[in-house]
C-alpha cells in the first residue's frame, strides 16, 4: 500500500529548494498539488513544466519558485500568463532564473533523464536563437555521419507529481487522453507521486495492461484525490473549466488581485476538498456544467492462456 | 458580393482552407488555422490527416477546439499519443506536409519571433516562446504564415529569432544547416496573400483582399514590400465556405468575427 493524504505526500517529497516537475499537457495538471506546495509555503523551488500553465503562474504568485525550466508558457487558447510575465520583466514577487527549451527539447530531456543518458540527440536548434541564450543546449558531431546534431542533457527532478485517471494502490497507474510527457517524466525522477481520480482493484489495472503507463516499481505514494486536476481536465471524468482560464486572464493582471485570489481560495481554505466546497457554493452546478457525457470504448480481448 | 459580405478572419480561414487543396497531413493550431484545416476537410481536402503537437493524429472534434490540448481532439481520434512519439516520429522523421504557424513578429525572410520583445535577458515583455513552433519550421515541409498585418509585428529585424524562415535569403542556406523542411511558402493575412520568392525567400504580395489596396498594404509593413508583377485580388470566401465557417465550424463567430 502507497496510498497516501496530499498532505503527507507533500510534506515527504517537496522541500524547500527542490526541483519538481508537474507534468500534464493541458490535461492531467495537478492544481490540488500544487495548492498545498502554496499552502505550506514552500520556497526556492526550480519547477520544471514543458507549458507553466495557470499552475505554475500561480505558484510563481505566490512566491514558491526561484527557477522555471519550460518550452511555452501561455494560459492555453487564451493567453499569457501574467504572474510570470511580471516575475521575469519586474522581479515582481522575485526575480525568477528561466532556462528555455522547445517543445520536443524539453521532451528529450525527459527521456535523457528516464533512460538515464548522457544527453539526447535531436534535430532541433537550427538557424534560431534558442542556444545562443541557453548554454545547455549544445552541438555534437555524429559518430556515423560527422555531421552536428544538437543534444539536451538530462531532467532528473527530484520529484515529480502526475495525475492520471486511475491506479491501484500500489500505483500501478492508467492513463488515456493527452499523455503528454507524463511517461517520461514519472521514469526521470528520483521520487515519484501519483495522483488519481479513482483507486481501483489491481484486477482492474490487470485487465488492460497496454493502458498501464507508469507501473508501481517507480512509484513512492499514491494521492487520491477527485477533481484534483481542476480547473485543468481529466479525459472522461470533467472537462476543463474555460471560464476559470478567462477569469484568470483578467485577474492575474493585477498584482493586488491575484494576491487576493491566492489568499481566499487557497491560503483560506484547509486543503482541497475545502476548496471543491467551496467551488461548488459558489456554482452548485459546477461538475454537471464540466460533465463530458458519455464515449466508452470497445472491449478488448486479452484472451485467457492456461 | 459586396464588400461587407465576409468578415477579415473570414477571408484569412477561407484562403488557407483553400490552399491546403490535395493535402494529406497537416500540422494545426488553435484558432484561425483550426477553423482553416477544418474547413479545408470538409471542402477542398477530405482525406486531410489533422495532427496536434498535443499528441493527436487525425482529430474529428466534435467542438471548436479551445485550446491546442482539448479533450474533444482526443475523442473519436485516429489515435492519441506521447508528445515524444508526436515529435519524434511524426514532426522530426518529416512526415508532416503542412504546418501552420503565427508569431508576434515577422521579418521579409518569413523568420518568427515569438519569445521576447527587447533584450532576452532583460525582455519588455516576455512572449510564450517556441513551444513546438521552432521545431515545426525546421520539419514541416511546408510552412503556412498565418498573421494580421501590423506594422509592430512585420519588422525589418526580429528582436529574437525562435523559428527559422528563410534567414538571411541566401540560396541553399537552410539545406546547409540541416534543416530539412522548405519553409514559410505562404501568408495569409488579413489584407492580402503573399508568396516567398523561390530564389530570394523574400515575402512578395501575390494577391490583395478585395478591397484593398497596395499602399494599405505597405503601410502595415516596415520594409519596402517586394510585389508580384502578377498581383491580382485574392478570391473572396464563397458563399459554400462561409456557410460552413459560420453554420458548422464557428457558430459563435469566436473566430471568424
Amino acid at each position: 500500500m502507497k496510498v497516501i493524504s496530499m498532505k503527507e505526500a507533500i510534506s515527504e517529497y517537496v522541500q524547500d529548494g527542490s526541483t519538481i516537475a508537474i507534468e500534464g499537457f493541458t490535461a492531467f495538471i495537478c492544481f490540488s498539488a500544487a495548492h498545498e506546495i502554496i499552502r505550506r509555503g514552500i520556497k526556492d523551488l526550480t519547477l520544471c513544466r514543458m507549458t507553466p500553465d495557470l499552475i505554475y503562474d500561480q505558484m510563481v504568485a505566490a512566491g514558491c519558485a526561484r527557477k522555471m525550466v519550460f518550452s511555452y508558457l501561455g494560459n492555453p487558447g487564451v493567453g499569457p500568463l501574467y504572474c510570470i510575465r511580471r516575475a521575469v520583466e519586474k522581479g515582481i514577487p522575485r526575480e525568477l532564473e528561466v532556462e528555455e527549451y522547445s517543445h520536443f527539447g524539453m521532451n528529450c530531456r525527459y527521456m535523457a533523464g528516464a533512460a538515464r543518458l548522457p544527453f539526447f540527440p535531436l534535430r532541433s536548434y537550427l538557424g534560431d536563437e534558442l542556444s545562443r541564450v541557453n548554454p545547455k543546449i549544445k552541438f555534437v558531431e555524429s559518430p556515423y555521419d560527422a555531421k552536428p546534431i544538437a543534444v539536451v542533457p538530462p531532467l532528473n527532478p527530484d520529484v515529480a507529481i502526475i495525475h492520471a485517471q486511475r491506479a491501484d494502490a500500489m500505483g500501478n497507474t492508467q492513463a488515456w487522453g493527452l499523455l503528454g510527457s507524463q511517461k517520461e517524466v514519472a521514469f526521470a525522477a528520483d521520487h515519484l507521486v501519483v495522483v488519481v481520480e479513482e483507486i481501483v482493484d489491481e484486477s482492474v489495472i490487470r485487465s488492460d495492461p497496454n493502458r498501464t503507463i507508469i507501473p508501481n516499481l517507480v512509484v513512492d505514494a499514491v494521492v487520491h484525490q477527485p477533481y484534483g486536476a481542476y480547473p485543468s481536465y481529466v479525459q472522461g471524468y470533467y472537462d476543463r473549466d474555460n471560464e476559470f482560464y478567462l477569469n484568470w486572464d483578467r485577474l492575474s493582471r493585477d498584482e493586488g488581485e491575484t494576491r487576493a485570489w491566492l489568499d481566499e481560495w487557497v491560503h483560506g481554505v484547509k486543503d482541497w476538498e475545502e476548496y471543491l466546497e467551496k467551488l461548488q457554493e459558489q456554482e452548485p452546478d459546477i461538475w454537471q456544467r464540466l460533465s463530458p457525457g458519455e464515449a466508452y470504448s470497445e472491449p478488448v480481448n486479452y484472451g485467457e492462456y492456461k | 458580393m459586396a464588400m461587407a459580405d465576409y468578415s477579415p478572419s473570414e477571408f484569412m480561414i477561407a484562403s488557407s482552407a483553400s490552399a491546403l487543396a490535395g493535402e494529406k497531413v497537416v500540422f494545426v493550431g488553435v484558432g484561425l488555422p483550426g477553423v482553416a484545416c477544418n474547413l479545408a476537410r470538409r471542402t477542398v481536402a477530405p482525406e486531410i490527416e489533422m495532427v496536434y503537437e498535443s499528441g493527436v493524429f487525425g482529430a474529428r472534434p466534435a467542438r471548436s477546439p479551445l485550446s491546442i490540448g482539448d479533450p474533444t481532439l482526443v475523442s473519436g481520434a485516429a489515435l492519441a499519443c506521447s508528445q515524444n512519439d508526436l515529435f519524434m516520429n511524426y514532426l522530426q522523421a518529416g512526415r508532416i506536409q503542412v504546418a501552420f504557424l503565427g508569431a508576434a513578429q515577422v521579418d521579409r525572410f518569413g523568420n518568427l519571433n515569438s519569445t521576447v520583445i527587447g533584450d532576452y535577458h532583460k525582455p519588455k515583455v516576455r512572449l510564450p516562446g517556441s513551444g513546438g513552433a521552432c521545431e515545426i519550421a525546421i520539419h514541416a515541409q511546408k510552412v503556412f504564415l498565418i498573421m494580421r498585418l501590423k506594422k509592430r509585428a512585420f519588422v525589418e529585424k526580429l528582436d529574437f529569432l525562435t523559428s527559422p524562415g528563410h534567414l538571411t535569403g541566401k540560396a541553399g542556406e537552410r539545406e546547409a544547416l540541416g534543416i530539412p523542411g522548405s519553409g514559410p511558402q505562404l501568408l495569409v493575412s488579413d489584407m492580402g496573400i503573399f508568396n516567398f520568392d523561390g530564389k530570394t525567400g523574400e515575402m512578395t504580395l501575390t494577391g490583395l483582399r478585395p478591397g484593398v489596396s497596395v499602399e494599405q498594404v505597405q503601410d502595415e509593413i516596415s520594409w519596402t514590400l517586394k510585389i508580384s508583377p502578377d498581383l491580382k485580388d485574392a478570391d473572396a470566401p464563397s458563399s459554400e465556405q462561409l456557410r460552413i465557417i459560420r453554420e458548422q465550424l464557428d457558430p459563435k463567430g469566436i473566430y471568424s468575427k
